[in-house]
C-alpha cells in the first residue's frame, strides 16, 4: 500500500481531507489508526522513535520483527508495519528468543510495558540478559498498569498512589537500568519521551548492534498515573520530566544509577552500559561445530 | 556468525539414525523428532521427561539444530512458538507440573495457529505427586487445559516404537493443520527400553506447512483455505504478518466483538474436526465379534491386550479398541463396532477418557471404568475382572 492510498482509505482521515499523508504512513498499518492510546500518552512518541531508528539503521522491511506482550505499550504491533507478534502477558522475551535463534538474520525487537516485562515477565528478562540473547528490549515505563486502569506495579515509586495503592505504595520499585546491567545486558540506556532526538538516535544506533540491549523509556500516563499523583496532563508530565531530568551521558556509557526513581526527585537519564560480548547464538555456534566435529 | 547461521531450515544435515536400536520411549521420542525435521527444542528438566531433553541437547547440534534450556516451562512453550513462526519445526517435553505451566502459551498456539509439538510424559499427580511413577491423569488437561474453546489433537503411544512413530506423525499433523499437537506419553513408556526400528530418511513422508502462493498485498494472515487451514507466511518472508491472541479478523487485526468471535473460534474447532483423516489412528484387536470392548491407551493398552488374550482363552468375545489419537476421540470408529454391549475403559486415573466414551457409547452400551489414582500399572487380570463382572445394578 502506498502512502497516498493509505491516506485515502484510512477511517481516521474521514472528514480531514486537508491532512496529507504522514511521511511514515507506509511504515504503519495506517488503516488501523488512530491508536487506542490516551491523549498525552508517551507510547506513540517511543513508537515513532523506533520506526525512525529502523529507517536510519536501514534495516530492510522484511527483517523487522516486533514482539509485544499485553498492555498499552504492546499495542505497537497493531500500528508499526513489521512482522508483528502479540504474545501472552509477560512472555515476549522467550517468544522472541525462539524467533531470533531460528532466524538470526531477523532484527527482533521486544516492545512492552513495565508490568509486562518486570512483574509477570521479570524472570524471562533476567535470564535472557544472562544469556546475552541477541534482542533489543524496549520498556515503556509509565509507573503503573495503564490498560487495566492504573494499578500499582513493579516500577510504581514508593509512596505513589494508584488504584491498588490508595494509601501510597508500600513497596519499593525496581531500578530497571541497574537490574538490566546486573543481569548481564550489554547496552543499557534510559530516556524520557521528552528526549525524542536522543531516543531516535539511540534506536538508530542499537538496532545495528548485537547482544541483549535494554532501553527504558519513561512515558507519561496522564489519564492514570499522572492524574492520580497530581502530576497533571501529558504536557505537565513532560514539564515534570524537564524539571527533574539529570543527563548523565549522551553517548559514552557512564555509571548505572544506583537509586530508585522517587516522586519529585531527580531522574537520571543517559547511556549507562555499552559493551561488546558474545551472544548466546555466537557461543551456540561453537557448540554446533563441536557436536559435528565429534560425531561426523 | 559461523557455521550455525541459517542451518535450521537446511536439509543438508538431515540425519535420521536409521537402523534397529534398543531405546527408551523418551529417547525414541527424541529420535522421532529428529526424523520429523525438528530443529529447535526448548525445555526445562523434569522427571520423567528429562531424557528427551538430554537426548536432544546432544543430537540437535549434531544436525545444526538448537537446544535451549529455558528458565521455566512457560518460557519453553513461548520459545517453541517463536521458533515455529520462522518456519522451524519445534518441540518441548515435560511432565504434569510443567504441562500445567505450559497451558497459557499452548492456548496462544491454538489461537495464533502455530504448529508445534508438546510432549507430556505423565506421572502421578496432582501437584508434585509421584515424580518417578506412572500416571495417565493429564488426559483431560490435554483436552481442556488452556482456557477458552478449542479442540486439541492428542496422541498416546504404548511403546518406544510407537513413541517414535507418533512423534513423527505429530509433527506432520501440526504442520498440516497449523496447530499445536500433544503427545501424551506416560512414565512407563518413557522409561522402558525396547527395540525401535528407525526407517531410512524419507520413508515416512514428512509434511511442511502450506505457505502463501500470493504476493503480500493479496495475502491475509488468517484467511483459511477450503480445509479451513490458513497458509502461513513466516517471519522474514516480507508479508508483515500480524499475529495476536486477541480475537482477530482474517488479517490478524484485533476485533473484539461477538461477530468476530463467532467466526474465528468455531473455525479453530472445525479445522480439527473436519480433518480427522489427517490425524485419526485407532488400533483394533479381535473386535470383529466382540460384545465386550476394552478401550485403553498408552502403557495400559498393553495390559488390556493381555486381558483380551486371557478372556479369549476362556472363550469370551472380548476385543481391544486402542485410540492412538485419543483426542478428538474417534467416536465414529467406536460406534461402527455394532455388537458391543459392554465397554471397559482402562486408564491410570480416576476416570477421564471414560467420560467421553460414556458420552459416545452410553446410549447403547454399559460403560465401566478401571483405574487407580496413579503410581501403578493396571494388571490384565484387573481389566479382565471388570469385563466379566455381573452387569451393574441400575439405580
Amino acid at each position: 500500500m502506498t502512502a497516498n492510498a493509505s491516506a485515502a482509505t484510512s477511517p481516521a482521515m474521514n472528514g480531514m481531507a486537508h491532512v496529507g499523508p504522514h511521511p511514515y504512513d507506509h511504515l504503519l498499518r495506517s488503516a488501523d489508526l488512530p491508536t487506542i492510546w490516551c491523549p498525552g500518552c508517551g507510547i506513540g512518541t517511543a513508537v515513532g522513535a523506533l520506526i525512525y531508528g529502523f529507517e536510519q539503521a536501514a534495516i530492510p522491511m522484511e527483517k523487522r520483527v516486533i514482539v509485544g506482550g499485553i498492555g498499552c505499550s504492546s499495542r505497537i504491533v497493531f500500528y508499526a508495519k513489521t512482522d508483528a507478534y502479540h504474545t501472552t502477558h509477560g512472555r515476549t522475551i522467550p517468544f522472541a528468543t525462539g524467533i531470533k535463534l531460528c532466524n538470526p538474520t531477523l532484527n527482533v525487537v521486544v516492545f512492552a510495558g513495565d508490568g509486562d516485562l518486570f512483574a509477570i515477565g521479570g524472570n524471562h528478562f533476567i535470564h535472557a540478559a544472562r544469556r546475552n540473547m541477541d534482542l533489543l528490549v524496549v520498556c515503556i515505563n509509565n509507573f503503573n498498569y495503564g490498560m487495566t486502569g492504573g494499578q500499582g506495579g513493579p516500577t510504581t515509586p514508593a509512596g505513589a498512589l494508584s488504584t491498588t495503592t490508595p494509601y501510597g505504595n508500600a513497596e519499593f520499585p525496581f531500578n530497571l537500568p541497574e537490574l538490566a546491567a546486573t543481569a548481564g545486558a550489554t547496552y543499557v540506556a534510559r530516556w524520557t519521551t521528552l528526549d525524542v532526538r536522543r531516543l531516535r538516535n539511540t534506536f538508530a544506533d542499537v538496532l545495528k548492534r548485537h547482544g541483549f540491549r535494554f532501553v527504558e523509556v519513561l512515558a507519561p500516563c496522564p489519564v492514570s498515573f499522572g492524574k492520580t499523583n497530581k502530576i497533571g496532563s501529558g504536557v505537565e508530565e513532560m514539564e515534570y520530566y524537564e524539571g527533574l531530568e539529570v543527563l548523565k551521558s549522551r553517548v559514552e556509557a557512564t555509571e548505572v544509577p544506583k537509586t530508585n526513581i522517587e516522586l519529585g526527585k531527580p531522574i537520571i537519564v543517559g547511556t549507562f552500559v555499552d559493551r561488546e560480548a558474545e551472544t548466546f547464538r555466537d557461543r551456540y555456534a561453537r557448540v554446533i561445530d563441536k557436536a559435528r566435529g565429534s560425531k561426523s | 556468525m559461523s557455521a550455525a547461521q541459517n542451518l535450521i531450515l537446511s536439509p543438508v544435515w538431515d540425519r535420521a539414525r536409521t537402523g534397529t536400536h534398543f531405546l527408551s520411549g523418551d529417547h525414541a521420542c527424541a529420535e522421532g523428532a529428529i526424523y520429523a525435521g525438528c530443529r529447535f527444542f526448548a525445555g526445562y528438566p523434569i522427571t520423567p521427561a528429562t531424557e528427551i531433553a538430554e537426548r536432544l541437547a546432544e543430537r540437535l547440534p549434531e544436525i545444526g539444530g538448537q537446544y535451549i534450556q529455558m528458565e521455566d516451562e512457560i518460557a519453553s512453550m513461548a520459545a517453541i512458538l517463536g521458533a515455529s513462526v520462522t518456519g522451524a519445526k519445534s518441540m518441548t517435553a515435560t511432565s504434569g507440573p510443567g504441562f500445567s505451566l505450559m497451558m497459557e502459551n499452548l492456548g496462544l498456539g491454538y489461537m495464533e495457529e502455530i504448529p508445534t509439538v508438546v510432549v507430556d510424559v505423565q506421572r502421578g499427580g496432582p501437584s508434585t505427586g509421584l515424580p518417578t511413577s506412572v500416571g495417565q491423569q493429564d488426559m483431560m488437561q490435554a483436552r481442556f487445559g488452556p482456557h477458552g474453546d478449542f479442540t486439541s489433537i492428542t496422541f498416546s503411544p504404548q511403546s518406544p516404537q510407537e513413541a517414535f512413530n507418533l512423534t513423527v506423525h505429530a509433527f506432520n499433523v501440526a504442520e498440516r493443520l497449523r496447530t499445536p499437537v500433544l503427545l501424551m506419553m506416560d512414565e512407563v513408556v518413557g522409561h522402558m527400553y525396547e527395540r525401535v526400528v528407525i526407517p531410512p530418511a524419507g520413508e515416512i513422508p514428512l509434511v511442511s506447512r502450506a505457505r502463501p502462493t500470493v504476493p503480500p498485498e493479496e495475502y491475509h494472515t488468517y484467511r483459511p483455505g477450503p480445509d479451513l487451514v490458513p497458509p502461513m507466511a513466516l517471519a522474514g518472508d516480507g508479508y508483515s504478518v500480524l499475529f495476536t491472541g486477541l480475537t482477530h479478523d482474517e488479517d490478524g487485526r484485533p476485533v473484539t466483538t461477538y461477530a468476530a468471535q463467532k467466526v474465528l473460534v468455531p473455525r479453530l474447532r472445525e479445522k480439527i474436526l473436519r480433518n480427522r483423516e489427517v490425524y485419526e489412528r485407532v488400533g483394533l484387536y479381535k473386535t470383529e465379534d466382540a460384545t465386550t470392548l476394552v478401550i485403553s491407551y498408552g502403557i495400559t493398552a498393553r495390559s488390556a491386550r493381555r486381558a483380551v488374550d486371557l478372556g479369549r482363552e476362556k472363550g469370551l468375545p472380548i476385543g481391544l479398541f486402542r485410540p492412538l489419537s485419543v483426542w478428538p476421540f474417534p467416536a465414529e470408529k467406536l460406534r461402527s463396532l455394532k455388537n458391543v454391549k459392554r465397554i471397559v475403559v482402562a486408564e491410570i486415573n480416576m476416570g477421564q477418557v471414560v467420560l467421553e466414551v460414556r458420552r459416545i457409547a452410553g446410549p447403547y452400551a454399559e460403560v465401566l471404568h478401571v483405574g487407580n489414582a496413579g503410581g501403578h500399572v493396571i494388571s490384565a487380570e484387573t481389566i479382565l475382572e471388570a469385563c466379566t463382572a455381573p452387569p451393574e445394578a441400575k439405580p
